[in-house]
């Protein structure tokens, strides 16, 4: 069967390892300022996707949308067993909120022709879950949220085991359709020796260009340019070449995209401040413990 | 999108399943009608379903001024697609300013889809909302009586607060036992306003095979004392000690989402932004810095002991007592204290 797989990915900071300068002031995130990792719930989601390919045949492409650097999500994905992998960057995409990025991602992922698109349940950085169900709107795509277990794929269609919190149901859906993925769905297959040394190497149109520039940056702007395409040639050939699309690639109106495409605004940012009350400290010792037992008991607290 | 509309109403979903209704709906509707207060406008609740009709007494008990219910066997289960064209039907028609949806799993598939039928804004996870005025730096321009949708972002590093001034309705999602439940006026008069689901030609992509519930295990929200353990419990060994220290005060057992990612305690026990919010008499926190998120969802315990390694660990700050010290060391004196003071109760 050659069912088209789109995977969407977003490289996250690590919110779990964050340094200070987070923030720029005008409320969004300094990306610069912080490591950079895969959304977990996105490798679950890739995994999903391989999974399938692996039994039913087809191709996954990845797509992620983010400035150059985010290429190392896609490096990581072709090395997991992509076999495609696409960069949507433009600074109009900058300052995107989940609508002005679903409304981005439908427009590329419509471009691919998708039969199934699979995201990650949320993404650590705002754990806000929106995308996805915003993403399968904008492609009038039945929504499959929560997948825990993907059975009985054809090209007509599937049967997915859902978690709904408070238990789990088993749903049939036709294609193409649009899942998102549990971090309870699988175990992500670590990248095999062999890819990684292929696909380490893989590299967009941007990250070439300044790899040019790097290596010899007194060429004349001219030699560049003919160094850089021949690189990009190669890559190409050996298909190495990570694809970038901008905004007008994907028929993007502008008018939806970035912060003019975006209803919700920052008012505020605040940092966090803690309101103590009256605070009382004891000594770890069974004096100490008493001593507040005691004090709990008596306030009828405990007892 | 709608335009905006200032007397426009402030809709809460009542997301029900098999004719009950959830709790965040009847909690929403007491901080609907706060902010329908501020804005001199009725309160709406919107229930769809399957012989759910009995519940709009419910609805406007808890403070619903209006009940938008809409009755079809087709919506006796949810489906994204049907509910979200039947609520965007009613959005379009009656132009509320205000929606706000339970953070619950089906609350999550709902809003976004709305949200992106709408072209509207959506905040997820909010711990709070509030009516406040909007200044644009840049213009100058003043968006009177918004409503802020504050949430703590990024890790939990800040509190964000955003709006939606231009888009409507202006739509959050908030998860279950963050807002108070009012009290219900059994005596309470509402409107019932009912519609017809007019799905048309509109297909069902999915279809249910087989469904299986399971009932929570805890019930953190009823809890009059909580135990709760963080990443530094360090082992799910050393998580028996909260077990232990939770049987012995007859208490729930809570944790971190750090201590349920490290797989120390069950999902069901996560308190937090994205677990439960829980406003117990104590709350006993170990082992646990205490991020935002967590507080978020702890805060209002009326007493606060945590007993941490770390003096600088953020739970200090808001804990009215604090033991610096080795949990295994701690716990285990303080329920021979506690045994002790119930024997020597006995014998009095």
């Amino acid at each position: 069967m050659a069912i088209n797989y789109v995977v969407c990915v977003k490289q996250v900071p690590d919110t779990k390892r964050i340094t200070g300068e987070a923030m720029k002031e005008d409320g969004t995130v300094n990306r610069a300022a912080l490591p950079a990792v895969f959304n977990p719930e996105d490798l679950n989601a890739l995994e999903a996707a391989l999974d399938v390919r692996d039994r039913c045949g087809g191709t996954v492409t990845v797509v992620t949308m983010g400035p150059p650097s985010a290429c190392e999500v896609l490096r990581t994905s072709l090395c997991l067993g992509a076999d495609r992998a696409i960069l949507l960057t433009d600074r109009k995409a900058a300052a995107s909120d989940t609508l002005a990025t679903s409304y981005i991602l439908s427009c590329a992922v419509r471009k691919l022709s998708a039969d199934m698109v699979f995201c990650g349940r949320q993404a650590i950085d705002g754990d806000t879950a929106q995308v996805g169900p915003q993403l399968a709107e904008k492609l009038s795509m039945p929504l499959v949220t929560y997948v825990e277990e993907l059975m009985d794929v054809t090209d007509a269609g599937f049967r997915a085991r859902r978690n709904v919190g408070n238990g789990w149901e088993v749903v049939e859906c036709r294609l193409p359709a649009l899942l998102t993925v549990m971090d309870t769905a699988n175990t992500p297959r670590p990248p095999a020796g062999r890819r990684i040394m292929k696909y380490k190497k893989a590299r967009s149109a941007m990250e070439v260009a300044a790899e040019v520039d790097q290596a010899d940056p007194d060429a004349t702007d001219a030699d560049k340019a003919v160094e850089t395409e021949k690189r990009i040639d190669a890559l190409r050939q050996r298909g190495l070449l990570i694809e970038q699309w901008n905004l007008a690639e994907i028929g993007a109106d502008l008018s939806w995209c970035g912060r003019d495409g975006s209803p919700t605004k920052v008012h505020r940012i605040q940092a966090v401040v803690l309101a103590g009350g009256e605070y009382h400290e004891l000594p770890p010792t069974d004096e100490g413990v008493a001593e507040l037992i005691g004090e709990l008991i008596q306030d009828h607290t405990i007892g | 999108m709608i335009d905006v509309n200032r007397d426009g109403e402030v809709w809460v979903f009542a997301e029900q399943e098999d004719g009950r209704l959830s709790d965040v709906p009847l909690e929403l509707l007491g901080k609907a009608q706060e902010l329908a207060g501020r804005l001199g406008v009725l309160v709406g609740a919107v229930l769809l379903g399957e012989k759910v009709a009995p519940l709009a007494r419910i609805l406007t008990a808890h403070g619903a001024d209006k009940v938008y219910l809409v009755e079809d066997p087709v919506l006796a289960h949810y489906q994204a697609t049907s509910y979200s064209h039947v609520i965007c039907r009613l959005i379009e028609q009656h132009k509320p300013q205000i929606c706000l949806y339970g953070a619950t799993p089906l609350g999550r598939d709902l809003a976004p889809t709305i949200a992106s039928a709408m072209r509207c804004g959506l905040t997820a996870d909010c711990t709070d909302l509030q009516i406040g005025d909007h200044k644009i730096a840049r213009t100058g321009e003043v968006h009177e009586k918004l409503m802020f949708q504050i949430r703590p972002a990024f890790g939990g590093n800040i509190i964000a607060t955003i709006v939606n001034f231009d888009r409507w309705p202006q739509m959050a999602t908030v998860r279950e036992g963050v807002m108070r439940m009012p009290e219900p006026e059994e005596d309470r008069q509402g409107e019932v306003v009912e519609s017809a689901a007019d799905l048309g030609d509109l297909g069902l992509p999915l279809k249910l095979i087989e469904t299986h519930r399971r009932e929570k295990k805890v019930n953190l929200k009823a809890a009059r004392i909580i135990v709760a353990g963080g990443a530094g419990v360090g082992s799910r060994e050393n998580f028996q000690q909260i077990w232990n220290l939770a049987n012995c005060l007859g208490a729930a057992v809570g944790g971190s989402r750090a201590a349920v990612d490290l797989g120390y305690v069950d999902h069901d026990h996560q308190i937090g932004q994205t677990g439960t919010t829980v406003r117990p008499a104590l709350y006993i926190a170990c082992g646990l810095s205490g991020a935002v998120q967590h507080r978020a969802g702890m805060a209002e315990s009326a007493k606060i002991l945590a007993i941490n390694t770390d003096r600088d660990a953020p739970i200090l700050s808001i804990a009215h007592y604090g033991i610096i010290g080795d949990l295994n060391e701690v716990i285990p004196k303080m329920i021979k204290t506690i045994r002790r003071g119930a024997a020597a109760g006995v014998e009095n």
